[in-house]
């Protein structure tokens, strides 16, 4: 089963044009970096061609694990989603 | 310009115990919460406690939205074909004030935080705050949110943030939480009529079991699975060390398929409509991962000061007692006519030492090392075990005698002896 099937049924409010996270370009990625590709539980990172990573989370679930991941390498810039916007669990 | 007593950071557990407690004594409170409503970000198995909720609502059991009580644990250790375990059933669990429920957050924490409205708190939804404000000398004096740029004034802030505890990070009072010291975990609802629910667990009206398993389906990171069972649906998740996840590259996705492709654990979601997927960390670095937990006008409780005892698998109600206790302590500093600095509001920490909280994180402060560098608890025990239980149960001709040799063979192979005497000192090292 793909991820995005997963992300399906869930609810979001996207805040069009405010994505909260975002990559802050330092040449190559590092191992933690890349390791966001699989380890994202949302699969909000892929790697492009020439190897960069590029993130894409409109399907975020908010967890934080890139955060905690990268918080060594000032690769990411993470904040919440402005009040209101983003994942809202009916269940959780 | 309007002041605060106190305002709480977050509606989750911990704040909405912390934002109850103020209230109720008569305290003005201001709680902010960045869902739409509290709950709305929330993520939990979910277990709820009952005794820690009593402290605070005796009678909660009559409005609280609550899925089943728990008459039966089950503890599975699987490797990819099998199950063994312990099984815990017991009609005492069939009480008049249950000690367990399985809820869902969602509804349960809009249901708290309606409590701690009618209290007299004011609630407001749908704002980020972004850092905690200080004076000149450095004292918290209230917080700033997303909204606009203004300070909203109080003599106490208490976070109730949550494990990401960003705001204190921001604010420099503490530091990013580490990859080693917290489990990433995915969980999705599975819905299934009532009556198929209870032929398939075997039971009636609102009892429910949980079934934790560990073993090859964490594929070889350190974790746990879960499936508990609610009125209407079934919650199934696992979880791992965000390390682990890192280091060995695997999606949190792709372990959750195989959980729910197991064939012990397929028969039960058998059928079922998957109606959300979730993700939440939980914080799993025990006793010595605690950060400061008070200062001049501040305190953390609940995820946000890492309370959760990973064994047991206590969270949220080890947020609801740091919540209260917090409170509890502004609440007399306040009738003491005491201000909120860092040394009064030391009571909170020497509460905190008194009660089972701390004592039960120190208990197994040594545990989160143990268990990371000793990966085959989930690895080689599994499989040893199915073997060996294999060998045991299965009529074949093989004699009795032959079958004990065969199958301490297996495991002095697996662990050699060494290993195995070494296992079982460590783990009761980490117990005392
Ligand atoms: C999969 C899973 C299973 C679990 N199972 C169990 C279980 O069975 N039993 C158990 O007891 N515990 C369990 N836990 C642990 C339990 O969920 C937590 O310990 C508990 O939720 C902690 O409560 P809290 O109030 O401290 O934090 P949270 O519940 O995380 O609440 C924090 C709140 O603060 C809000 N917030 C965060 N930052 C801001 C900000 N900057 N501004 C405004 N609002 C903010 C959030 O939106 C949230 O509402 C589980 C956890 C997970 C992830
Ligand atoms: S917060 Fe979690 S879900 Fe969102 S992008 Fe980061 S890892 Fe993925």
């Amino acid at each position: 089963m793909k991820v995005e099937e997963k992300l399906y049924n869930n609810r979001y409010m996207v805040d069009e044009g405010h994505p909260h996270i975002a990559i802050v370009a330092k040449g190559a990625p590092s191992p933690a970096l890349k390791s966001l590709v699989t380890v994202c539980p949302a699969g909000c990172y892929a790697e492009e061609e020439d190897g960069s990573v590029v993130v894409t989370p409109d399907g975020c679930l908010e967890c934080g694990t890139c955060r905690v991941i990268c918080a060594g390498t000032g690769e990411l810039q993470w904040d919440y989603p402005r009040g209101g916007y983003g994942i809202l669990f009916k269940f959780g | 310009m309007e002041k605060f007593d106190a305002i709480v950071v977050g509606a989750g557990p911990s704040g909405n115990s912390a934002a109850y407690v103020l209230a109720k004594a008569g305290l003005s409170v201001l709680q902010v919460e960045r869902g739409e409503t509290s709950g709305s970000k929330n993520v939990q198995g979910a277990i709820l406690y009952a005794t820690s909720l009593e402290k605070i609502i005796p009678d909660f059991r009559e409005e609280a939205p609550l899925e089943r009580h728990i008459v039966e644990q089950r503890l599975w250790m699987l490797d990819d074909r099998s199950h063994c375990g312990t099984h815990y059933r017991s009609d005492t669990f069939n009480e008049e004030r249950p000690n367990r429920y399985t809820i869902v957050r969602a509804q349960f924490d809009k249901w708290f935080n309606s409590k701690v409205r009618e209290a007299g708190a004011l609630v407001v939804c749908e704002t980020t705050v972004t850092e905690l404000a200080r004076d000149e000398k450095g004292k918290v004096v209230g917080i700033k949110t997303d909204r606009d740029d203004s300070v909203i004034h109080a003599d106490v802030v208490i976070l109730a943030d949550g494990v990401n505890s960003l705001v204190g990070q921001r604010s420099g009072i503490r530091d990013e939480i580490k990859p080693e010291h917290a489990a990433l975990a995915v969980k999705e609802m599975h819905f299934l009529p009532r009556e198929v629910i209870e032929q398939r667990f075997n039971v009636k009206d609102n009892e429910g079991v949980v079934i934790e398993a560990l073993g090859t389906v964490t594929m070889g990171l350190m974790g746990t699975a879960f499936l508990y069972t609610n009125g209407e649906s079934l919650s199934v998740g696992i979880g791992c060390l965000v390390s682990d996840f890192r280091d060995s590259g695997t999606s949190p996705y792709v372990m959750l398929d195989k959980f729910k492709k197991h064939p012990s654990i397929a028969p039960l979601i058998e059928g079922s409509e998957v109606k959300e997927y979730a993700a939440h960390l939980i914080p799993e670095g025990g006793y010595k991962a605690i950060p400061k937990l008070h200062g001049d006008g501040w305190l953390i409780v609940g995820d946000s000061g890492q309370f959760v005892n990973s064994m047991h698998r206590e969270g949220s109600n080890l947020a609801m007692e740091t919540g209260r206790m917090a409170a509890e302590t502004v609440v007399a500093l306040k009738a003491e006519g005491k201000s909120m600095t860092e040394a009064n509001l030391a009571r909170y920490r020497k509460t905190l030492e008194d009660s089972f909280v701390m004592k039960d994180l120190k208990k197994y402060k040594n545990l989160p090392e143990i268990l990371h560098e000793n990966r085959q608890f989930v690895t080689t025990y599994p499989n040893l075990l199915s073997k060996a239980a294999e060998t045991w149960f299965r009529v074949d001709g093989m004699p009795k005698l032959d079958k004990e040799k065969t199958i301490f063979r297996t495991f002095r192979s697996g662990r050699r002896l060494r290993g195995l005497i070494g296992d079982a000192v460590k783990i009761a090292r980490a117990w005392r």
